[in-house]
């Protein structure tokens, strides 16, 4: 009897332990960040940081053309993958016969899994010729390749995620559209579309999570041209990524130096921005458990 | 007059016959209630009236409903003109997410019915006629999942009449409603008896006895398959039913 409310106290410990310790590490990965990191800002003048020029060599340390740049890719592979997996999502959960969603289904999860440095390949092979001949650019090494990969890339989450906040819809809501009178396209654009929308929003927001983090394959298909994408078409111009930069200066860089830790200060601005979007997401799902019913 | 004429309809679950030749005259601008032991068919007649069980799979109708005298289940007829002349009202109250007068307007927008300033008439009126207007004048911008479950189910009301259907087929509307809820939807339904045709499942048989003119009761036959045992007036069913399973039922023996 006294050993195993022993035995209870140890497990119950254990869990909690675990527990905290996953929260222990971001704590820690966050401030091994901030300690290499925030010396940017006593070596570099704010001005030069926040600055238009990425040209370490030369003590310019802009980070703008590299936020910039990640910004663009993303929000644009964003744009193409949320109609295009929003659809396949409602294609899957509403429309496909039973056998098709079966063999739809572990589809997309296995394009979850290919490895970003196979996207990569195929990008370089084959999407960047085509845009350059489609588009007409002077190479095909632009900000369009990266964001068409990342769409790829994007579009598992997205397609999974949305496909759930869909299937949370009640059935209720369906037999009312019907009865009404809608047809089945209009049930599913008037009424479960929308009463999916938060869960819609997240499914974009993680999306874009994972977007904005890829590093292997935009590093291969944008260029990485440090440059502000402010043209009007900046879209079919090389650019450089945040994760892109860090990924492929890190490696030849002296350790202590300012640019390195302007690396460092670059990682920070990506944490702090997929912990935005992250908690932009979480939002969404809490607004939704409040307004309860819908889960 | 006879709104609705079924005869010798049989429903199948695949291959379980979950009815058996049921044929019945549903009367134009009367409340008819069909009452009975659960499980025996009740719910899966009504759906047949709208044709909402073909969104069950693997499910079958024979026999022939008329609606004003046309075949519902014939090729040519279309299932989305005849879901806007028959609409129905859910067991629990399922108001959409949205607006209060969105909620309402949903079928005239989505129908094509009105537009503009007339979509606006058209939702008041269908309020008012549904005996809430006076409650939500003030709130048609709120979430139409903030009101009370009652007025979610007058709200549900309303946005059936609003696309101005000849009858509407209710699922135990009060079964989710405390009393003073269900007395007023009563009361709702004895005001739209005038312009409608009204059929109603119910377990309550108070309810049946108050509001309907005309009742059915259902029942299994030895194969466990629903038939209607017997249909009348709401007087004779519950004053003087000839059979004898009939008494039983309403007089509470059991059930």
């Amino acid at each position: 009897m006294h050993n195993s409310r022993w035995s209870e106290f140890a497990v119950e410990s254990l869990i909690r332990v675990l527990g905290f310790s996953t929260v222990g590490l971001v704590a820690l990965i966050f401030v091994f960040l901030l300690r290499e990191g925030l010396p940017v800002l006593s070596e570099v003048a704010l001005p030069n940081f926040l600055g238009r020029a990425w040209y370490p060599t030369f003590g310019s340390f802009g980070i703008l053309p590299l936020v910039l740049g990640s910004v663009l890719v993303t929000v644009t592979a964003i744009a193409i993958a949320l109609p295009l997996g929003l659809a396949t999502a409602v294609f899957v959960r509403e429309v496909a016969p039973g056998w098709a969603r079966e063999i739809l289904k572990p589809m997309i999860e296995v394009l979850a899994g290919i490895p970003s440095v196979v996207l990569g390949f195929f990008g370089m092979t084959m999407v960047a010729p085509w845009v350059r001949q489609t588009l007409g650019t002077a190479t095909g090494l632009t900000a369009i390749t990266g964001s068409l990969i990342l769409t790829y890339m994007a579009l598992p989450t997205l397609i999974s995620v949305a496909e759930d906040a869909l299937d949370a819809v009640p059935k209720s809501y369906r037999d009312a559209g019907l009865a009404m009178g809608a047809t089945q396209w209009q049930t599913i654009w008037r009424v479960i579309v929308p009463a999916a929308r938060s869960g819609i929003v997240t499914a974009a927001m993680l999306a874009m999570g994972r977007a904005i983090g890829e590093t292997m394959a935009v590093m291969m298909v944008t260029g990485n041209a440090a440059r502000m994408p402010t043209e009007w078409d900046a879209l079919l111009r090389p650019v450089r990524t945040m994760t892109a930069t860090v990924a492929a200066e890190m490696g030849e860089v002296a350790k202590g130096s300012t640019h390195y830790h302007a690396l460092f200060a670059i990682g920070i601005v990506l944490f702090v921005i997929t912990f935005a979007i992250n908690m932009t997401a979480a939002r969404a799902i809490f607004a939704k458990r409040r307004r309860g019913g819908l889960r | 007059m006879t709104k609705l004429d079924v005869s010798r309809l049989d429903f199948y679950y695949g291959s379980f016959r979950a009815l058996t030749g049921v044929t019945v005259g549903i009367e134009e601008r009367n409340i008819t209630s069909l009452i009975g032991p659960s499980g025996c068919g009740k719910s899966t007649f009504l759906r047949c009236l709208n044709r909402m069980n073909d969104t069950i799979k693997g499910t079958r109708v024979e026999g022939k409903i008329l609606l004003d005298g046309e075949d519902i289940y014939s090729i040519s007829s279309d299932v989305v003109s005849l879901r806007c002349r028959v609409g129905m009202v859910f067991q629990r109250p399922n108001p959409f997410p949205q607006s209060v007068f969105d909620n309402v307007a949903f079928g005239p927008r989505v129908l094509g019915q009105t537009r503009g300033s007339d979509l606006a008439g058209r939702v008041e009126e269908s309020l008012r006629g549904a005996d809430l207007w006076d409650e939500v004048k003030d709130r048609l911008k709120q979430d139409a999942l903030s009101l009370s479950l009652g007025q979610q189910q007058r709200l549900c009301i309303a946005r059936v009449i609003a696309v101005q259907p000849e009858v509407i087929l209710m699922d135990e509307p009060c079964s989710a409603l405390d009393p003073i809820a269900t007395l007023r939807v009563e009361d709702l339904m004895r005001a739209l008896r005038e312009h409608y045709t009204i059929i109603i499942v119910t377990h309550n048989m108070q309810q049946a006895a108050r509001v309907s003119d005309y009742a059915g009761f259902f029942w299994l036959n030895d194969k466990r398959s629903g038939i209607l045992a017997e249909y009348g007036t709401t007087r004779q069913i519950f004053t003087q039913p000839r059979d004898k399973r009939t008494e039983d039922y309403i007089t509470g023996r059991f059930g």
